[in-house]
């Protein structure tokens, strides 16, 4: 049973990773990468971590594919774009190397890995209660690794802070430099 | 034994009879929510014409009550219309990633069962004890907030794949408006889950069968918050700037004729129908009720759940006849600056009345000292949306001034 599920998620997830890197239309990648992360989803069921299962499927799916469709179908760059442009010299060739050397980094773990994957599960019973891991997660994050999660929420500040900087910026000379010559004449003639 | 479902049925060993329960439920589950998507199409069409002072559909059936099926058959006999600029597949797809959701999701709704006096809301059928919901995953009601935030997917995917102006302008609209309200959402019910302590849905229920519901903590500030972002999510009015008529023809189904215009159709009231039902489920104690007559106890908390969930539609559809619709940027304003931060501050206060229960500390001391922090940020927030609305103002007088002065 579970060697089916898998199987079947294996290659919902295979074919749709090689439909986003396969599509010419953004958008249609974009519902291909959606259909990878439902294919992870089950993954993450099969492991019996329904709570991540969950949270994949409503921040990954839910959220940023969703926002990556809307900036495609927004600024109108889903007809099929010149492939043949290159924004950075040199990108193709690297992207190759680059690609080459990860997936040679990960068959030479995989092969050289003490005993190499089995396949048998490392604990066979469950931790605590299976059908409340939600608790067992949350307990997990606020206890032993709550400094990591304050990190991570300062991050996203950080995140968060720097796009409202750098969506802010263009406008921001212009504006000042006109409140600051209106500001000057408006005192100057105050003054007087 | 893998752990897929808290229900009693799934349990035990999985037998023929075990199957034959669980495909009578999605059999029943089924056709009664096509059921009453027909009838609550026609309840809404029949109730805003009285508010309007006209008579409504009366011809087909008894007070017009089979019109529903009328639209429906002849949709299906329509011719069904391909754009030429649309994306084939895309625009094949799209209305059944709006339906599917909304089918998916009403699975997790307990809708009858007694909870009172320490029951857990089984009932037995052919000898099985069982929960009357199709599925009660341990992630329970996540579950509906992942297949909503698929459910954009299709309103958007509809709109773009049209090929055309104004269902793109509409999609985009709609999904920049469901991202927004589904935060809101989720952060309403953020709370139920502080003040039940789970996430499945019948476990949710069980926590409400006091006879207050958990209204001091739920009822007033997360549920008001739920039902604004709930109207907001699934695009009625006064948010449906989606298909506002008057500036974009249709919306993102201007496109879709015949049964893809259907689907769409029986989506958009099926969502409706689910959405009252998880707002009785997480903050209206879902079935539970007072059982006056001992004999048929079982129909009680039915009844009692259908009558919530009729209450909800009508409210729906009360709505739609009397408030105009939202401007875009009074719908950003409201969603991001007051139902956001709103229901975050209840979240943390109630938080924080846990915590001080846990450590014994008087409620008395708890509550007023949340409320001033509450409140200061409250102020803060104000200020600083006032600031940037100031400077926002000014940089469009300035950008005007300096337009004109290039001229």
């Amino acid at each position: 049973m579970e060697t089916i599920v898998f199987l079947i998620s294996a290659v919902v997830i295979l074919s749709g990773a090689l439909g986003v890197i396969f599509s010419k239309n953004p958008v249609h990648s974009a519902l291909f990468m959606v259909q990878t992360l439902f294919g992870a989803a089950v993954l993450f069921v099969l492991l019996e971590a329904t709570f991540l299962a969950a949270i994949q499927v409503i921040v990954y799916a839910g959220a940023i594919v969703i926002l990556f469709v809307f900036v495609i179908t927004l600024l109108g760059i889903d007809r099929a774009e010149d492939l043949k442009v290159e924004p950075i010299a040199g990108q193709r060739p690297l992207a190759v190397v680059l690609g080459a050397s990860i997936f040679g980094i990960i068959l030479t773990v995989l092969i050289v890995a003490v005993g190499g994957p089995t396949g048998v599960r490392e604990a066979n019973t469950p931790i605590g209660d299976a059908a409340d891991n939600t608790r067992l997660l949350g307990e997990t994050l606020f206890s032993k690794q709550v400094f990591s999660v304050e990190l991570t929420a300062l991050l996203l500040t950080v995140a968060v802070i720097g796009a409202v900087v750098l969506s802010a910026r263009p406008q921001k000379p212009l504006i000042r430099t006109l409140q600051e010559s209106d500001t000057e004449e408006e005192t100057e003639e105050g003054g007087e | 034994m893998m752990i897929i479902a808290l229900d009693p049925l799934l349990s035990s060993d999985i037998g023929l009879s075990v199957i034959l329960v669980m495909l009578m439920k999605v059999v029943i589950a089924f056709a009664l929510l096509m059921v009453s998507v027909m009838l609550v199409i026609w309840f809404e069409r029949k109730i805003v014409a009285d508010m309007h002072n006209r008579v409504g559909p009366s011809l087909a059936g008894p007070w017009g009550i089979l019109q529903t099926l009328a639209d429906g058959i002849k949709l299906f006999f329509k011719e069904d219309l391909l754009p030429e600029r649309a994306d084939r597949i895309v625009f094949r797809l799209a209305p059944y990633l709006s339906l599917v959701p909304a089918f998916l999701s009403f699975a997790i709704v307990p809708i009858g069962g007694d909870f009172t006096n320490g029951g857990d809301g089984t009932v037995s059928i052919f000898g099985h004890r069982t929960l009357l919901q199709v599925a009660d995953p341990p992630v329970g009601i996540l579950l509906f907030l992942a297949l909503s935030s698929i459910a954009v997917y299709g309103v958007m995917l509809a709109g773009w794949s049209s090929g055309s102006k104004y269902p793109l302008l509409g999609s985009v609209r709609a999904s920049a408006q469901m991202i927004s309200y589904e935060a809101a959402l989720g952060l309403s019910m953020a709370t139920v889950f502080l003040s039940s302590g789970t996430l499945s849905t019948s476990g949710i229920v069980a926590g409400q069968a006091t006879w207050n519901w958990n209204l001091v903590t739920t009822g007033i500030i997360p549920f008001v918050i739920f039902v604004i972002a709930g109207t907001a999510e699934l695009n009625r009015p006064p948010f449906d700037l989606v298909e506002a008529e008057q500036e974009l023809v249709g919306g993102f189904h201007t496109e879709y004729s015949s049964i893809r215009f259907a689907l769409f159709f029986l989506a958009e009231f099926m969502n409706m129908i689910t959405m009252s039902a998880i707002a009785v489920t997480l903050f209206l104690g879902g079935p539970n009720g007072p059982i006056l007559i001992k004999q048929i106890s079982w129909v009680w908390p039915i009844l009692w759940f259908f009558l919530k969930v009729m209450a909800f539609l009508f409210t729906f559809v009360w709505l739609r006849a009397t408030l105009p619709r939202l401007r875009y940027d009074q719908l950003m304003d409201l969603g991001w600056k007051l139902l956001i931060p709103a229901s975050l501050g209840w979240f943390l206060l109630i938080a924080a009345l846990n915590i001080g229960e846990d450590r014994g500390w008087s409620s008395l001391l708890v509550v007023p000292i949340g409320l001033l922090i509450l409140s200061a940020a409250a102020l803060l927030l104000k200020g600083a949306i006032k600031k940037a609305k100031d400077s926002n103002l000014d940089a469009a007088d300035l950008s005007e001034i300096s337009e004109g002065s290039d001229q």
